[in-house]
């Protein structure tokens, strides 16, 4: 593994029920590199995300992590969290009946054993922290306010600050567009290519315009394989993935 | 945000207030160190309701807040009673033994004390050895260590194992049910080394001590009151911070604080096993005022009623378990104690003890179709906030 990997997955294969969900599927990521996953539906790009964050068990490959190599495949959900991967689904996932405030300050990277957490005390620091994430993305002034009432804008853009606080060193993005207003959506393309800059981030997307408007390198997943990889203009006149998103 | 934490949560503070409040006019109003006007048996009442409201506080906390729906809180708050039981009733049966045996003419050899009590308490499942389990019963320190330590590791094992295995929801509910039945009929059987279906008696006498039960009664009650007080702000404080946020997180979206990186299983465990010392220590503190502890208390109708209190107190706060605890609880002793007129209706008469099960039943249903947030919502509309916890 070269030393300007973060993430390398390599054969990897999963089915259920018989069904090969994802096949002999290998990708890599760098440190700090913006990547974009297209394909259509069922091309397997969910079960991608579910693979790396450890949700489910591949039946054979390698997936390996950071400078040391270490495998992901041992660790349980929480412990590749803790080792830096964030994940955002694709439905808005905040604590509803918590303030932005505690949202963030749950995400926020401290120890995150039980009694670490129970004799928590939030220093200056912490305030600091939550401040500036907030601020990142446009809810500094809405800390003390329930999740539960925020739009479905902010409640994208809350998830994405708890995965900021997080500090992960990839961060796996499943449809942040979904939903959003055209300036949301601005906005959020911003968030994601500033968040690049210092770390990975892969973005799972349908809408080709966001794509293009990331403008970063695409990987074109099909029937669990990677049929293209490059910039978007380079695949998208790629013949075979013309034929699986205009074809039949 | 550095306010002290009594100041950011001034409901506590209230809810000391209202506790001393009440204690005090028990007390006032007792015939042990009162004026009178309250019977020692209704002091028991209130004390014992006291605790009820202390193990249905550790209830609110793993239900309410984590999610988890055990039904298995009771078995601990039992657990609990049988391990003070084991030694009040030990203790009181050494003096009586000794007392007798001090009138024959050879002073007693201590196998023969020994024995003497063996026969006391095991001659009515027809055996007159102490059985493993009784081994510390003649020191109440370890007894006491053991009201904190049985309950403790019965909740790890069991918590380790199903969280372990990802058990959630509705089979968790009936795997801690499984626990309790199978606890309950365990110590039904006479071999199980604790006086089968008889249960331990007697447990109101506080060995070599001369005190009337006026004033043992209310030694209780301050007993239970203080626990209360102790559990509460215990309570609060776990809820009022990080973890608090986490195990809120854990029962609304286990897999969302999982991807944040905490281990959902370990706070689970912690929490489960907590609140089963905090049931257990309400149950040592109530079966000393019950007088009587056996192997019905445990059965699982007594867990599922612990639920049904929080809820109609309202769960995810802690007065409204309380509320809820105290509320029904003596409602219940109420229609249940027979001093409740049957309503002779010509055709029907209406046998409160009978009919008050259903009314139960029926105010459980209501509240969660139509009052989700119980008794403890009227405060909200008192309040005019309407925010959940």
């Amino acid at each position: 593994m070269s030393m300007n990997t973060l993430l390398e997955v390599s054969g990897v294969s999963v089915s259920f029920d018989g069904f090969k969900a994802i096949n002999n599927l290998s990708f890599q990521i760098g440190p700090a590199e913006l990547r974009a996953v297209i394909g259509p539906n069922g091309a397997g790009k969910t079960t991608f995300m579910d693979i790396v964050t450890g949700k489910t068990r591949p039946d054979e490959g390698r997936i390996l992590w950071g400078e040391k190599s270490v495998s992901l495949l041992n660790m349980s959900e929480a412990q590749i969290a803790r080792a830096g991967v964030g994940r955002k689904f694709q439905k808005p996932t905040v604590f509803e009946t918590q303030t932005v405030r505690e949202n963030l300050m749950m995400a926020l990277k401290n120890k995150r054993d039980w009694w670490a957490v129970l004799t928590f005390k939030p220093r200056s620091n912490d305030f600091d922290r939550i401040q500036k994430v907030a601020q990142e993305i446009g809810l500094a002034e809405q800390l003390d306010r329930v999740a539960a009432e925020l739009s479905h804008g902010q409640k994208q853009w809350l998830e994405i600050g708890m995965l900021l606080a997080q500090e992960p060193r990839l961060l796996l993005v499943d449809e942040p567009a979904a939903g959003m207003t055209p300036e949301e959506r601005e906005h959020t393309t911003a968030l994601l290519v500033e968040a690049a800059k210092t770390r990975a981030v892969v973005v799972v997307e349908h809408d080709m315009e966001f794509v293009r408007r990331l403008n970063c390198k695409v990987t074109v997943l099909h029937e669990g394989a990677v049929l293209a990889e490059g910039a978007l203009d380079h695949v998208t006149a790629n013949p075979d993935v013309i034929d699986v998103y205009l074809g039949r | 945000m550095n306010r002290s934490f009594i100041a950011r949560n001034p409901s506590v503070l209230v809810f000391l207030g209202c506790l001393a409040l009440f204690t005090l006019c028990v007390t006032v109003f007792s015939e042990g160190a009162g004026v009178g006007g309250i019977s020692t048996s209704f002091i028991k009442t209130l004390g014992k309701t006291l605790c009820l409201c202390l193990v249905a506080i550790a209830m609110d906390l793993i239900w309410g807040y984590c999610g988890i729906l055990s039904l298995g809180h009771f078995a601990f708050f039992g657990i609990g009673g049988y391990m003070i039981g084991m030694w009040l009733m030990y203790a009181r049966t050494e003096l009586i033994v000794e007392a007798s045996l001090a009138q024959n003419d050879i002073p007693p050899t201590a196998q023969e004390v020994i024995d003497g009590i063996g026969t006391q308490i095991f001659g009515v499942v027809g055996s007159s050895d102490f059985p493993v389990i009784w081994i510390f019963a003649d020191s109440l320190v370890m007894q006491l260590m053991l009201v904190l330590i049985v309950p403790a590791v019965l909740a790890g094992v069991f918590g380790w194992l199903a969280f372990r295995s990802r058990v959630t929801g509705v089979y968790l509910s009936i795997l801690t049910q499984a626990m309790t039945l199978a606890l309950a009929l365990y110590l039904f059987q006479n071999d199980s080394g604790l006086r089968g279906n008889n249960g331990l008696s007697g447990l109101q006498n506080l060995p070599g001590v001369e005190a009337p039960q006026s004033l043992v009664s209310l030694w209780f009650f301050w007993g239970s009151a203080f626990a209360l007080g102790v559990g509460y702000i215990l309570a609060s404080m776990i809820i009022a911070g990080k973890f608090g946020s986490v195990i809120r997180g854990i029962r609304d979206n286990e897999a969302r604080v999982r991807f944040l990186g905490y281990s959902v299983e370990s706070f689970k465990l912690m929490l489960f096993v907590v609140t089963a010392m905090i049931a257990a220590i309400a149950g040592a503190l109530y079966y000393p005022q019950a007088g009587i502890i056996n192997p019905a208390e445990i059965a699982p109708i007594a867990s599922i009623y612990l639920a049904v209190w929080v809820a109609i107190g309202g769960r995810g706060r802690l007065y409204g378990a309380v509320l809820g605890a105290a509320f029904v609880s003596l409602l219940s002793t109420w229609f249940t104690g027979g001093q409740v007129p049957s309503v002779n209706l010509g055709i029907y008469t209406i046998d409160w003890v009978d009919w008050w099960q259903i009314i139960l039943g029926l105010s459980f249903v209501f509240v969660t179709l139509f009052a989700p947030k119980g008794i403890g919502g009227l405060f909200d509309i008192l309040t005019k906030k309407g925010r959940s916890s």
